[in-house]
């Protein structure tokens, strides 16, 4: 096992344009499971191939293990990685593909059969290991990569979008597989993925990117209570958290946050909210529509509400949020601030 | 426009079944002639005792079949064919392997070479071999007159390279691949390029090194494709005799004479059309059995 550190990590693919990742600072712990969030395009792929060693980084230090690894060949890394299209040698049976590593790392050869079908039971497909990757589902297209990425037992994971080529229902399965696999097994992982139910749910810690740049790295209950600026505010949470200016400041507010005036005793801000279209999801409402009155009039805003209560749309209702759940982020910077009092009306 | 297009071509084609037949015509018509007439016409003379310049012409049944398999002329063309394809094409595999991965990634000048190497194919192939003829010369040879330059040889004791039965085959045969690089290097990398990045990237974070990875990984892969190379460059050496024609015409004592070019001198140089039809009809077989197997390999490579 061993911990992946990151020092102003920066990748520029054509000199004079925006690097794809820049200036990355970051480090995992001991056995963590680190998510990399961003929308597509925001560098993750190409932050988790500088690591694994398939690009070479144009500034910057990547250390595995307390060691500087820039100048080391992928094979050199100990890491295993599960690309996104799972990247099986197509020509190869099952077990010929999770037999490769070993065979390429001069595994003794009486130790293949035992491992290959340790690693098989280990994910559920030693019926499979005769049949070539063609011939396989991708749910066990997605096993057999995790079974080659785990056979050499490597010292870190790097999984890109592993679940990406899944449909919704298996995806979920999946997800539920991997979180358990990692916690028996207890390997430093690094995940990458855009979508930010699977980085809440799976991650110890999240790093959020864009543009190749880091805007937020902490506990899901962090980047989720504490956004680091309004991309991250956004970025996280669906429906996404309402911001509205108000002077030199941006307020923002989730929408299970906004809730009608009279159910909240406590220090709060009221807005009239006009709803123009109410949305039953089965356990809630998503309530979308406008404010009114006041300087925040015609400001589009959601809310998410608990069942219990009918709404109406074309209905204007007293609605409020809890001052502790406002949240405050510089207009011009669009970074976090400290709470402030403000004049509402 | 996109409605209405097969709707028109459909009643066209209702309204004439002629253009249909018309249309086809033209490519029934090419075959015919240019291809099914000369083979039928080969298949009766081989049968026959056809020679240039007489008029009668008798059915002899195998016996022109017999006649051959007993001359040596036969038995070293048949060997000399088999060694300049099997060579020509060893050779080929390997050079325009090791090119397609040399052009794989990008470079400076990566557009330039590409062209170069691709112009041995564009060029005529007479035009080519003639030029070859010359750099081969046995007085006026540029090689020989750099080797003599560098020492290796003393100027009065130079190798005549189109003059001594194996160093005339090994000629012919590095002139053919000269030809054949260029297709087989493009064909090879389109095989590799058709490979996903990844999967190479892969083996290397598993741990395979470049052999390995080229041995287990991309030439597998690529297994298909350069079986067609190979199956369409030996279709084209082993019919191949412009080659031989221009640079030795068979010599010295037939040591570069194959069969394509054996057939030619006894059908038309040696005016015995009936021993050369039957000489070319021994390409036939070999050539049907390639053809197949290239279906298969193509058919495959696309089910893969
Ligand atoms: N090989 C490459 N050459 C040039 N640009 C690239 C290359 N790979 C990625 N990029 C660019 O770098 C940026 C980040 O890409 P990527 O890391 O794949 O993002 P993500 O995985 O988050 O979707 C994109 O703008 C992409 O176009
Ligand atoms: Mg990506």
């Amino acid at each position: 096992m061993a911990v992946v550190e990151t020092r102003n990590l920066t990748k520029v693919f054509k000199q004079g344009e925006l690097g794809a990742v820049n200036n990355v600072n970051l480090k995992t712990r001991e056995g963590e499971f680190l998510v990399f969030l961003g929308p597509s395009g925001s560098g993750k792929t190409t932050l988790l191939r500088m690591i694994a060693g398939l690009e070479m980084p144009t500034a910057g230090e990547i250390l595995i293990g307390d060691q500087v690894v820039n100048h080391l060949a992928p094979r050199e890394r100990r890491i295993a990685m599960v690309f996104q299209s799972y990247a099986l040698y197509p020509h190869l049976s099952v077990y010929k593909n999770i037999a490769f590593p070993l065979k390429a790392q001069k595994v003794k050869k009486e130790l293949h059969k035992e491992k290959v079908e340790w690693a098989a039971s280990l994910l559920g497909i030693s019926s499979l290991l005769h049949r070539k990757p063609r011939e396989l589902s991708g749910g066990e297209r997605q096993r057999v990569a995790l079974a080659r990425a785990i056979v050499r037992e490597p010292s870190v994971f790097l999984l890109d979008e592993p679940l990406s080529n899944l449909d919704a229902k298996l995806r979920l399965s999946a997800r539920e597989e991997l979180e358990r696999f990692h916690r028996r097994i207890g390997t430093t992982t690094i995940y990458v993925t855009h979508d930010q139910v699977e980085a809440m749910a799976m991650g110890d810690r999240i790093v959020v990117l864009n543009k190749g740049v880091v805007h937020h790295f902490g506990t899901p209950k962090e980047v989720y209570d504490e956004p680091a600026d309004t991309f991250v505010a956004t970025f996280l949470g669906s429906p996404p958290m309402n911001l509205i200016e108000n002077g030199d400041v941006i307020v923002g507010f989730r929408p299970e946050h906004f809730r009608l005036s009279e159910t909240l005793d406590e220090a709060k801000v009221t807005f009239k909210f006009h709803v123009e279209n109410v949305e039953y999801l089965g356990a809630e409402y998503i309530l979308s529509g406008s404010l009114l009155g006041g300087r925040f009039e015609g400001k589009e805003v959601i809310a998410r509400l608990l069942l219990g209560h009918a709404y109406e749309p074309g209905t204007t209702y007293e609605f409020a949020v809890p001052e502790r759940h406002l949240k405050f982020f510089d207009r011009s910077t669009e970074k976090r601030v400290e709470a402030r009092a403000l004049t509402w009306q | 426009m996109a409605i209405g297009a097969p709707k028109i071509k459909s009643i066209g084609a209702a309204q004439s079944p002629l253009l249909g037949a018309a249309m086809f015509g033209p490519a029934v018509l090419y075959i015919v002639l240019v291809i099914g007439a000369p083979f039928v016409l080969a298949v009766f003379y081989a049968f026959s005792d056809a020679r240039i310049g007489s008029s009668g012409l008798h059915f002899v049944g195998l016996e022109n079949f017999r006649s051959i398999l007993q001359s040596p002329s036969f038995r070293t063309a048949l060997k000399n064919s088999i060694v300049f394809t099997v060579c020509a094409q060893a050779i080929v595999v390997v050079c325009s392997g090791t090119l397609s991965i040399a052009l794989e990634k990008p470079f400076r000048g990566r557009g330039l070479v590409r062209f170069l190497i691709l112009l041995p194919w564009v060029a005529p192939v007479s035009l080519g071999s003639i030029g070859w003829k010359w750099i081969l010369d046995s007085i006026y040879s540029v090689i020989t007159w750099v080797l003599v330059w560098l020492h290796f040889f003393k100027p009065y004791n130079t190798p005549m390279w189109l003059g001594e039965p194996h160093l005339a085959m090994a000629s012919v045969i590095l002139v053919h691949c000269w030809r054949l690089i260029p297709f087989s290097t493009v064909v090879m990398l389109a095989g590799r390029t058709a490979i996903p990045k990844e999967i190479p990237e892969a083996a290397a974070i598993d741990g395979a090194g470049f052999w390995r990875t080229l041995f287990q990984i991309n030439l597998p892969m690529m297994l298909p494709i350069i079986n067609v190379a190979v199956l369409f460059g030996t279709i084209f050496t082993f019919t191949d005799m412009t080659v031989v024609y221009i640079l030795t015409a068979g010599g010295p004592f037939d040591s570069t004479q194959t069969l394509p070019s054996l057939a030619f001198a006894t059908g038309i140089q040696g005016s015995d059309l009936a021993a050369g039809a039957a000489i070319s009809l021994f390409l036939v077989p070999v050539l049907v059995l390639i053809a197949y197997l290239m279906l298969r390999m193509a058919h495959r490579a696309e089910v893969v």
